[in-house]
């Protein structure tokens, strides 16, 4: 065990008042670590160890007047002499310089164990603030929740302040991460963008860095329409936050095609139009009874998915302006006739822009019937934040094959027979949707096309 | 009846700010306020004839200092008439200043007291009688604060004064009692002491000054305690009674009333109560609105300076501490622009706070007392002004320049300054914390030599271990 001892701290200087004690019994000191601070008529200095070691005892206390040679504190395995000159006596200066060469530097104080407790935070009454204090602390700046703050000008916090951004979030740019206007700005812009996206608010429509297009032909710049705009962010969001898989199968619509043909004039009486589309959105709304988790949304905010208890369906139009997707209301509800005349309506009411943002709103599931125009298969995007869509192709006649003879007729072995099968596909969000399920959603879909009894049945 | 845009309630700095800078955006304003031109307790009886006062203590002071560099001018004579017409001169000339801005900026000036009808109407009674009825859309509160005098303190005797009252210049007392060691005691002390009053300054509390950081009191206080006749700390007035020869008062030391120690008597000429200043929001019909105030009696605000009653903004001493004009003033500024439409908030970084005694003490932002009551990590760098080349030309090397620094960031949290001029050097201290400077900033941007603004560089210095006039080598961390 050894003892520390007050150095000779300089030319006049024989004794001090402790104001502090910056060790306590416990902690490891190291050689020139400040232990404690120390008045004189002088200046505040700081004293700093000589030893190094495990502090056993502290002999003295704050307010205690204390000579040189005078015992501060003892230490166990003592490394270092106590006799050997500290080194501002070993220091021939003046006595000011002398007073100057031990005082303050920049000391990190020893850190307590325990990690100290955040700050209070402001006490807050409805909007308004008290951000009075205590008569006794007479200039400490208002209670800021950052710390240190954001290393942003005023002007700069200011702007942040009206643009609505918070001045912590914004990462800065300048040297030592200091906050410009322009970094505000940038913020703002990313934070308006993140928010038109909606859902995750991830998927940025990114800007590639174009080619000079013109260098290999002429070229026409148009200017992107809104609905073309809000197309492209929602399905850039759509593909990419949602896992898609696409699942195709074949409808055998060759009796649904007779019967829609014997039925056609009757709907065309009450206004409709007895099409594919709106036999499936019959079937698909009854389909959506069975198989609930497809007529769903999932919020991750909350950690739940939602389940809808009714049953709406959006149906793709094509239109001079782009793609629209006007709602059926509680298809499930209505008749196959009921569904044709309100689908004549809407996709009329789109194509002439007299659809309401209402009449958009509100779908649990669509349906894309790109078989007017052509094609087999084609994978569509979900129309988030549904879950599934189903997309129709156009029939053709394609030679099947029954082991036991067509439908209705006398049974043949091994024969190839004509019939009119309808491409569907469905693509469905695999975060809640497993494939299974995928593909029993589709399988009812087809025999409900084949066997309409089916919707009579379970729909 | 007028009809105006925004009313004013409160002349003081706070108050003509806000008007001045609402006739600037185009707004219609009237402002009300007892006395004949705006300037409030700060240009009438605070900051500015003090500072008067403070100037010509410093000169008798150094007058008397300059024998010791070779120059004698003898004992200072003092014409005391002379002094408060300087004083009052001074007064004067700004709140004409001030009053000609107001006609200027065809601010409506109505001199007189207010009392609120409702959220959206006050009357004001004239000092040229009658009332005159106003209906705003907006009203800015600014009504200031007053000297506290707890009934314990109160005499009624002239002898017995207020900070108002010492500002008056009655006489030269040949012994003055000074209650409270708070900044308002120390610089009216500070002027009676030089004018060759006998001081003594008696403080409840261990130390002058509480709350500021106690390595900076402690360069005031040891010279405080050589202009002082004493300073008397832990210890509280128990009694004060008017005699014939004077004011009688029974002090007693902290903890000497369990001991069963009786107090000890003193007579002064003159007393002087410094105990702090309460706000003043007994504002007659305040309780016809939705304003509310807390237990200290400070009007409640949001950070846009908004009270509860959406009308009704608050500024200034009255909404809270510190109680100082510059911060009246910049939130005067911000309630103006918020009711013109910005969207604009009260959030300064750093607050300066300047004690004008001799040596001066000023601080900005976080102090290192308040990062110890916060459990922040700061680093704290000093430069002592003993190294300082200024400093010792001025024959004045007790001074200190400390920093505040975020051990991360290296940014500059907070200043602290001891000595003369310090209330000048302080506004480097908030403009680079405002800026977000970090300690490589103040360190890389070249000051004057000589000048003591250098320490503010060198203290920056410091912080790295590479101080020029401080040899301190870093130590191994």
């Amino acid at each position: 065990m050894t003892d520390f001892n007050l150095p000779e701290l300089g030319e006049n200087i024989a004794a001090g008042d402790v104001l502090r004690i910056l060790v306590k019994p416990g902690d490891t000191l190291a050689k020139d670590q400040p232990v404690l601070e120390l008045e004189t008529d002088k200046a505040t200095i700081e004293v700093p160890s000589s030893l190094a070691g495990q502090v056993k005892e502290i002999k003295v206390k704050p307010g205690d007047k204390v000579k040189v040679g005078q015992a501060i504190l003892s230490v166990e395995d003592g490394i270092g002499a106590s006799a050997a000159a500290p080194k501002a006596a070993a220091t021939p200066a003046p006595a000011e310089a002398v007073a100057v060469a031990t005082s303050p530097a920049p000391a990190k104080l020893p850190k307590a164990a325990a990690p100290p407790p955040p700050p209070e935070p402001a006490p807050r009454q409805d909007k308004v603030v008290d951000i009075s204090r205590g008569a006794r602390a007479v200039a400490e700046p208002v209670a800021s929740s950052e710390f240190p703050p954001a290393p942003a000008a005023p002007s700069v916090r200011r702007m942040a302040r009206e643009l609505g951004v918070d001045i912590n979030q914004v990462p800065g740019t300048e040297a030592d991460g200091r906050i410009s206007v322009e970094d505000v700005k940038a913020h703002a812009k990313r934070l308006l963008a993140g928010a038109s996206r909606g859902v995750g608010g991830a998927a940025p429509v990114t800007s590639v860095e174009l080619p000079d297009f013109s260098r290999w032909g002429e070229i026409e710049r148009q200017p992107m329409r809104a609905v073309r705009r809000k197309t492209a962010e929602h399905l850039s969001a759509a593909w990419a936050t949602i896992p898609h898989v696409t699942q195709c199968d074949l409808a055998d619509i060759t009796a649904l095609e007779d019967l829609r043909k014997k039925y056609t004039k009757p709907v065309e009486a009450a206004g409709g139009n007895l099409t594919v589309t709106a036999i499936a959105a019959k079937v698909v709304a009854a389909a959506l009874r069975v198989f609930p988790q497809f007529n769903a949304s999932i919020d991750f905010g909350a950690d739940e998915i939602i389940l809808k208890k009714y049953v709406n369906i959006g149906i793709a139009v094509d239109t001079d302006r782009g793609l629209l997707v006007p709602v059926i209301r509680d298809a499930d509800r209505k008749n196959i006739v009921q569904l044709s005349v309100e689908l004549s309506q809407l996709s009329e009411k789109a194509r002439t822009r007299k659809i309401s943002l209402e009449e958009m709103q509100g779908g649990c599931f669509s349906i894309s019937n790109l078989g007017g125009i052509g094609g087999t298969y084609f994978t569509p995007i979900v129309n988030a934040p549904e879950v599934a869509i189903l997309g129709i192709s156009r029939a053709r006649m394609e030679p099947v094959y029954f082991k036991d003879g067509a439908p209705g007729q006398s049974p043949v072995h091994g024969a190839f027979v004509p019939r009119l099968m309808l491409p569907l596909s469905l693509s469905y969000d695999h975060r809640v949707i497993d494939g299974a399920d995928g593909i029993r959603f589709l399988r009812w879909v087809v025999q409900a096309l084949e066997e309409p009894f089916v919707l009579a049945l379970h729909g | 009846m007028i009809s105006t845009q925004l009313v004013v309630v409160g002349g003081g700095p706070g108050g003509y700010a806000a008007a001045f800078l609402a006739a600037d955006l185009g707004l219609s304003v009237a402002l009300v306020d007892p006395e004949a031109n705006p300037g409030g307790v700060c240009v009438y009886r605070g900051c500015i004839p003090s500072k008067a006062l403070l100037h010509v203590a410093k000169l008798v002071d150094d007058s008397r200092h300059a024998k010791a560099w070779g120059v004698e001018f003898g004992e200072p004579k003092i014409d005391l008439a002379k002094l408060r017409d300087f004083k009052n001169a001074v007064v004067g000339r700004l709140t004409s200043g001030t009053g000609q801005l107001v006609k200027h900026r065809r601010v409506q000036y109505l001199q007189g007291y207010a009392e609120i009808a409702d959220a959206h109407s006050l009357k004001v009674s004239l000092a040229s009688g009658g009332v005159e009825s106003v209906q705003f859309e907006h009203a800015i509160l600014a009504t200031g604060s007053l000297p506290a005098m707890p009934p314990m303190l109160k005499v009624d005797d002239p002898r017995v004064m207020d900070s108002t009252g010492a500002l008056e210049l009655p006489d030269i007392p040949a012994s003055l009692l000074v209650v409270g060691g708070g900044y308002i005691g120390l610089e009216l002390g500070s002027v009676y002491a030089a004018l060759g009053s006998a001081v003594t300054v008696v403080e409840m509390t261990p130390g002058l000054l509480p709350g500021a950081d106690r390595d900076l009191v402690d360069v005031l206080a040891r010279r405080i305690s050589q202009t002082m006749k004493s300073v008397l700390l832990e210890t509280s007035v128990v009694k004060m009674a008017a005699e014939a020869k004077g004011i009688r008062v029974t002090f007693q030391r902290a903890g000497a009333n369990a001991q069963g120690g009786a107090g000890t008597d003193q007579v002064f000429d003159r007393v002087l109560v410094s105990v702090g200043r309460r706000p003043n929001s007994k504002i007659p019909g305040l309780d016809r609105t939705q304003v509310q105030v807390d237990q200290r009696g400070f009007i409640m605000v949001d950070e846009q300076r908004r009270t509860h009653e959406p009308s009704i903004f608050a500024i200034g001493d009255v909404v809270g501490e510190p109680m100082l004009a510059h911060k009246a003033s910049h939130e005067g500024r911000v309630a103006v622009e918020v009711i013109a439409g910005e969207n604009v908030a009260f959030a300064p970084r750093a607050i300066p706070a300047v004690v004008f005694t001799d040596p001066e003490m000023a601080w900005c932002g976080l102090t290192e007392a308040q990062a110890a009551k916060e459990n922040r990590a700061v680093t704290i760098a000093k430069f002592p002004w003993a190294a300082s080349g200024r400093a010792i030309t001025l024959d004045r090397t007790d001074g200190l320049t400390k920093l505040v620094i975020d051990p991360e960031s290296e940014r500059l949290l907070g200043v602290g300054l001891v000595g003369p001029g310090a209330g000048e050097l302080i506004a480097e201290g908030v403009l680079a914390i405002e800026m977000g400077a970090n300690a490589t900033d103040l360190k890389l941007s070249i000051h004057p030599h000589p000048t003591l603004s250098e320490t503010m560089m060198e203290s920056a210095e410091v912080f790295f271990g590479q101080a020029t006039h401080v040899y301190r080598p870093k130590r191994a961390r």
